[in-house]
């Protein structure tokens, strides 16, 4: 740690050091591309992990989270401006591919321009959206952006802002020429897996460039968060990506908790592993069920729904819900188990093999689901560090990038698992890498079952939980990748900021780089085998 | 006239009473005998096949796909032909949350559907805005953009719950008036001079 510090100091004496969670480095925007140039090249932060937009009240700026993915160590960045007018902050674009797409989250939410950013369109909100949403000035009142029912212009050419010679000249560049042809897909599709749309040049049936349209189900979550207190905001991940709602849940009561201080009951901690693995095999059979149902097998869909119908059927009985749960809590679990929990789950894990079986004989080896998911969306190791593509799509490529390994939490590191890494990175090894894990959560489940210890489900919690000044960052394994959870506290019962930093979107970003140059057909074969959530990558 | 199904009684249905001023419509506009049959065996028909428009924005939509799935069944029911293209579905299941985004296209999609066509607002999200109601982006309900037959709540509501608003809607289609009725085409003009929900630009 010691040595990039000095290494740091040595070449930027202007940049402020300080050590809190993580080491954190406060760099004036004009040195910043210089410094992350040799934090990439150099140092070895070859991950852009988080991008975070910030508003402190008087300075606007962005805070970076970079990965080392060597030595997995974290490092902060923080970059502000005081221009509150006409914010600028150099881009890293060429540097990460994956900031193309945040930084212009960033401009979509506080309105900062990145210079060097080819791209500094809307996201989220709509094109004739007046006014930042997330900044603490903004004005939420509904006459100046009503609902509109007229549809928007649709853009066919973008701006972006260089420096040259001192000064930031504004300039123009085509999206799409008027030559080319453009199919709209999207936002009502149901290979889509919810409401995303593409807009997708094609040139006879080769796809040539998708512009990805985000923001259908964009629901301000994070902005949301600000307005409650920390107890109120659990409840906003479950609907976030719901098909690893307590995973995400978990994440955020483990960033509280740390923030606080708390210890967790051990019995807390190993309930809360088991029902994140339960939904991590529930989340990856209605992802292999709905991928080879994009793929046109139909009946494909109805066995792993089975499994998960079961699996459901625990989490029920013990939480009560088949979808929100809204388990987990600050300080534990919310309720204790369901007596029956134990025997349901052997009962599970003596199913699943033959399940899984049953899958690979139905469809794994059939000729035509080979020819359509072999070699079909092939994504090296290299991008996906540099799309940030974490979860069973980096994995399947070959970048051992696991948050349970990489930096345990609660009781992994006690526990005997591997990380699935295939090598391959196309369709195929991603849809095998899903059906693997299943296999690794089901041993991860059976070394619990049996050894819940007795004890409290939930920590002793002050009625009012107020956090610190201060921030965290918190990272999980979700079912898609690692899901992070960023909070600000200015000492409140409130947050000043929550982020949270999720797998699908970096994936949807990475849409473009893996379908160009391939068959239109394939876009449905690559988007469902990344799995992405919509309302996970809108947030 | 008592209208229910084979296995559940008439007192376990709720809005009853909804059902029957539907009823008292009918009976006041005195329908001729040989119509009003016609009518009857038509309503059987299409209250028997009510086709979903696979529309959905979040998490109702998983319960909509384990709905379809083997153990909960639509099939059943003859709902099964879920359609991803709205001129061929009779129904817009509006599953999810509607945000300022997604406002225009829910409305284009509703007016793509033919004629007579029903909403189900399904789930918190769909009928108020649900938890996000306070949110800048998000449409306090479904029906400030179009409107709406039945209201489904839960978040997300059970398949259970779902199979129970496409089974009140089936009973709603079966006391209406089809000849003349809801057997309509009318001019895009007339609609949304009938629906002043939100002003059209």
């Amino acid at each position: 740690m010691a040595n990039i510090q000095e290494i740091v100091a040595a070449k930027f004496p202007e940049v402020e050091i300080t050590q809190g969670e993580t080491v954190e480095f406060t760099v004036p925007d004009a040195k910043w591309h210089d410094l992350a140039t040799m934090l990439r090249h150099e140092l070895g932060f070859d991950n852009l992990t988080a991008l975070i937009g910030m508003d402190w009240g008087e300075l606007l700026g962005v805070v970076y989270y970079l990965t080392n993915t060597q030595t997995y160590e974290v490092i902060r960045v923080k970059v502000t401006t005081a221009d509150r007018v006409k914010p600028f902050i150099h881009s890293i674009t060429d540097l990460y591919k994956v900031a193309g797409i945040y930084e212009r989250e960033v401009y979509d939410f506080y309105g900062i321009k990145f210079i060097g950013n080819p791209d500094m369109r809307r996201l989220f909100l709509r094109n004739d959206w007046v006014g930042y949403p997330f900044r603490k000035d903004y004005d939420a009142n509904p006459e100046i952006n009503p609902v509109r029912l007229d549809h928007e212009e649709v853009e066919d050419t973008t701006v972006s802002y260089e420096e040259e010679n001192g000064k930031i000249v504004k300039k123009e560049h085509v999206i799409f020429r008027p030559e080319e042809f453009v199919v709209n897909i999207g936002p009502q599709h149901p290979a889509t897996h919810g409401v995303l749309r593409l807009r997708t040049a094609v040139e006879g049936e080769t796809v040539t460039k998708i512009d990805l349209y985000l923001g259908y189900i964009h629901r301000g979550i994070e902005k949301l968060c600000e307005s409650v207190t920390y107890p109120q905001t659990l409840h906003y991940t479950d609907r976030l990506d719901y098909l690893s709602a307590m995973i995400n849940r978990h994440g955020l009561c483990l960033c509280i908790e740390k923030a606080m201080g708390l210890e967790i009951p051990r019995r807390a901690q190993v309930i809360r592993v088991m029902m994140d693995e339960l939904m991590r095999i529930s989340s990856h059979l209605f992802a292999i069920g709905t991928f080879c149902m994009d793929l046109g097998a139909t009946t494909m869909l109805f066995y792993p729904l089975r499994e998960r119908e079961t699996i459901l059927d625990i989490l029920e009985r013990t939480t009560g819900a088949r979808m929100t749960f809204n388990y987990n809590c600050i300080g534990g679990v919310i309720a204790d188990l369901h007596p029956d929990f134990q025997s349901d789950v052997k009962k599970l894990l003596e199913i699943m093999p033959g399940a899984i079986k049953e899958y690979n004989k139905i469809f794994t080896g059939n000729v035509i689901a080979n020819n359509r998911m072999c070699g079909v969306g092939v994504l090296t190791e290299d991008a996906a560090k540099d799309y940030n593509c974490t979860g069973p799509v980096g994995r399947a490529a070959g970048w051992a990038y696991d948050v349970r390994k990489a930096h345990p939490y609660g009781i992994y590191n006690e526990l005997d698992f591997n990380a699935v890494v295939r090598t391959g990175g196309d369709s195929m090894d991603r849809f095998k890498a899903r059906i693997a894990e299943m296999e690794e959560s089901c041993k991860i489940l059976a070394q619990l079952v049996d050894n819940i210890p007795d004890g409290d489900y939930c920590a002793k919690v002050p009625k009012i939980i107020k956090l610190p000044a201060g921030h965290w960052f918190q990272q999980v394994e979700a079912a898609r990748g690692a899901f992070g959870v960023y909070i600000e506290s200015d000492g409140g019962q409130q947050p000043l900021r929550v982020k949270f930093n999720s797998p699908g979107f970096c994936l949807a970003g990475a849409l473009d780089h893996l379908v160009s140059g391939q068959k239109i057909a394939d876009l449905i074969t690559i988007g469902g085998s990344l799995d992405y959530v919509v309302p996970d990558i809108d947030r | 006239m008592e209208v229910t199904t084979k296995s559940m009684p008439y007192g376990d249905w709720k809005d009853n009473e909804y059902i029957e001023s539907l009823i008292n419509e009918l009976k006041a506009n005195g329908t001729n005998v040989i119509v009003g049959k016609f009518d009857q065996l038509i309503n059987w028909g299409r209250s028997n096949s009510i086709w979903p428009l696979t529309f959905a924005t979040s998490c109702c939509g998983i319960e909509f796909i384990a709905l379809g799935a083997a153990r909960y069944d639509m099939a059943r029911f003859g709902w099964e032909v879920a359609r991803s293209s709205p001129r061929q579905a009779d129904f817009m299941m509006v599953a999810g949350t509607i945000v300022h985004r997604m406002a225009p296209v829910v409305r284009r999609l509703y007016d793509q559907l033919a004629e007579p066509k029903y909403v189900i607002a399904t789930g918190g999200c769909a009928i108020s805005g649900g938890p996000f109601r306070n949110s800048y982006h998000v449409v306090k309900g479904v029906g400030e953009v179009i409107p709406v037959d039945v209201y489904c709540p839960g978040c997300p509501p059970r398949p259970e719950a779902m199979i129970y608003a496409i089974m009140q809607l089936s009973r709603k289609m079966k006391v209406e008036k089809f000849f003349g009725g809801v057997n309509r085409k009318e001019s895009r003009k007339e609609f949304l001079r009938q629906h002043p929900i939100a002003e059209n630009k």
